[in-house]
């Protein structure tokens, strides 16, 4: 089996997320690159959507600082305006999002916009951009985050992106459909299971134990009972990842 | 046809005055109109409503020169450092001047410069239901959708009608008349919503050039109010097929400017101690000529006869 970074894992493993032919916002770093190996092993028709305006086949071959470099704009599917691009979400025709965020809570909600009360934040993050309109309106939100317990807390600040909400039921009472369908972290994989909608431990990464990750967990993680080992990097994944990431900034 | 070419001094002082509202950037991350951004805060305009819903660090610097008080916007920050420190201490430290958020998604503000731009009495919505943004944000309101039969929410976005957009394209002619290629976020909806269109062009063409290809026109003349010829106005920031994206500079941006101190000197060194963007050009030297972009992968010839 080959060696693999931690970063590389949660590339492999959001990059299992993508299904073939599914309209995916893919956001920048950890994601676009899941989406460039997606695209290489088993999702080869799954689209890449931009927030600026930008829709593509596959991803730039070029390093990207921000979704709207000049690699992102040559040879795009599609350079447009953002309302192109983002109706799609309000017309129900995105699949899956990706989004980071400073925190997110046991229902999926993400706060990338205050610590503290917002008419008095103890830190004022940089807001929303096209995060809260990705997690609102995609079939399937992904959330990637660095597995900490001030970072998956028992209930966010502020929800810029909504989850679950409270759970149950309110999400669909709030007008939305869709919701968080994996939180992959730096330890393992959070999935919604019940009818409240609680995320819960579904898939662990080799070398962490249930307990490590309960105690970097903000709430009482409960497990599924049916979690499994995340499957490590096929040797087709790794070589797919490694065609795009030749400099080897994820190793 | 008048004739609207400025200097970027003249246009910043003519259009942009203190307490109104100014859409610097609104095509994302790319041609943020950074060179505008640095002469009103050389012209030390204040009281501004900056409208941008992620123009990088040029909201950041602009709050930390005292310019704006308000921010109509998305995401404030830096993308190379992430967090935007003046913004930061607008709202976290006591001794900083407050700054009124209008607090959006990419989404929302695009609607609310399309409701602007349209004409539209408001843009109701669906996207960012369930987001706290709606209590954050009281200029929006929570309705029911009148044409739904099981009272389904809406979000109801107020227009944007800024007083000033400027806008960074690759090239305009002496009128006005523009093209720009590449994605371009909501700024034709910002265009078209401002009382006044400033236009930065990378290149001042013939007007054969723009007439050529009226597909590209981003605004027509008519509706543009001047047109400056400022190369490598977005700099730090991208513009398709002229330059890239100057990453080195946003990061020492973020470095220098996470003290008061730190932020004065990089101030004084970049903005006030300069004397226009020509001199800040030099300044950055080779700096700058190596982010010009050289390569060709031109378009297919577009045949437009009428017979």
């Amino acid at each position: 089996m080959t060696d693999y970074s931690i970063q590389e894992l949660m590339i492999i493993a959001s990059a299992r997320e993508i299904k073939d032919g599914e309209l995916v916002f893919v956001g920048m770093r950890l994601p676009i690159t899941a989406y460039g190996v997606a695209r290489l092993t088993h999702a080869p028709d799954a689209v890449g959507l931009f927030e600026c305006g930008v829709a593509r086949y596959a991803p730039a071959t070029d390093m990207l600082y921000t979704m709207g470099d000049p690699p992102n704009q040559l040879n795009a599917a599609w350079t447009t305006g953002l309302i192109p691009v983002m109706s799609q979400l309000q017309r129900g025709r995105v699949d899956a999002g990706f989004i980071g965020g400073a925190e997110v809570d046991r229902y999926g909600n993400v706060n990338t916009s205050y610590i503290g009360d917002f008419n008095n934040p103890k830190i004022k993050l940089p807001g929303s951009g096209g995060a809260a309109d990705i997690a609102a309106m995609s079939k399937r939100l992904l959330v990637i985050i660095n597995h900490e317990q001030r970072r998956l807390v028992e209930k966010v600040d502020f929800v810029t992106s909504p989850g679950y909400l409270d759970g149950g039921d309110s999400r669909a009472t709030a007008g939305l459909k869709g919701g968080p369908s994996a939180i992959i972290t730096d330890l393992a994989i959070l999935r919604p299971y019940g009818p409240d909608n609680e995320m819960h431990l579904a898939s662990l990464h080799q070398g962490h134990s249930v307990e490590e990750v309960q105690e970097k967990t903000g709430w009482n993680l409960k497990v599924l009972p049916q979690m499994v080992e995340t499957p490590p990097p096929s040797a087709e994944e790794m070589a797919a990842l490694h065609e795009i990431d030749k400099e080897g900034f994820w190793r | 046809m008048k004739k609207k070419i400025l200097p970027l001094k003249d246009a910043i002082a003519r259009f942009v005055v203190a307490n109104s509202s100014v859409v610097l950037g609104a095509v994302l991350e790319p041609d943020v109109p950074f060179a505008a951004t640095h002469e009103i805060i050389r012209q030390g305009i204040k009281g501004l409503n900056v409208i941008a819903p992620i123009s990088d660090a040029s909201t950041d610097m602009l709050i930390g020169a005292g310019c704006c008080n308000e921010v109509t916007g998305a995401w404030v920050g830096n993308v190379s450092g992430g967090l935007g420190h003046n913004y930061r201490r607008a709202f976290e430290d006591p001794d900083a001047a407050a700054v009124k958020l209008h607090d959006h998604s990419n989404f929302s503000i695009a609607m609310a410069l399309m409701a602007g731009a349209y004409g539209m009495p408001y843009a109701p919505i669906r996207s960012i239901l369930g987001s706290d943004i709606t209590k954050s944000n009281p200029d929006m309101m929570m309705a029911e959708n009148p044409f739904s039969d099981d009272r389904e929410p809406v979000i109801l976005v107020p227009p944007l009608v800024p007083d000033v957009a400027v806008v960074v394209v690759q090239r305009a002619d002496v009128f006005g008349n523009n093209h720009h290629w590449g994605s371009r976020g909501v700024v034709q909806e910002a265009a078209l919503a401002a009382e006044n269109v400033i236009v930065l062009a990378n290149e001042i063409v013939e007007p054969g050039v723009i007439a050529s290809d009226p597909s590209r026109v981003l605004v027509p003349g008519y509706l543009v109010s001047a047109v400056c010829h400022v190369p490598a106005a977005a700099h730090p920031s991208p513009q398709t097929g002229c330059w890239k994206r100057d990453n080195a500079f946003f990061g020492d941006y973020h470095a220098e400017s996470r003290s008061v101190e730190g932020f004065d000197k990089w101030l004084q060194e970049w903005i006030l101690g300069v004397e226009d963007h020509a001199a800040y050009c030099q300044k950055l030297g080779s700096q700058l000529e190596d982010l010009r972009i050289t390569g060709s992968n031109l378009a297919a010839p577009t045949n437009y006869a009428a017979g």
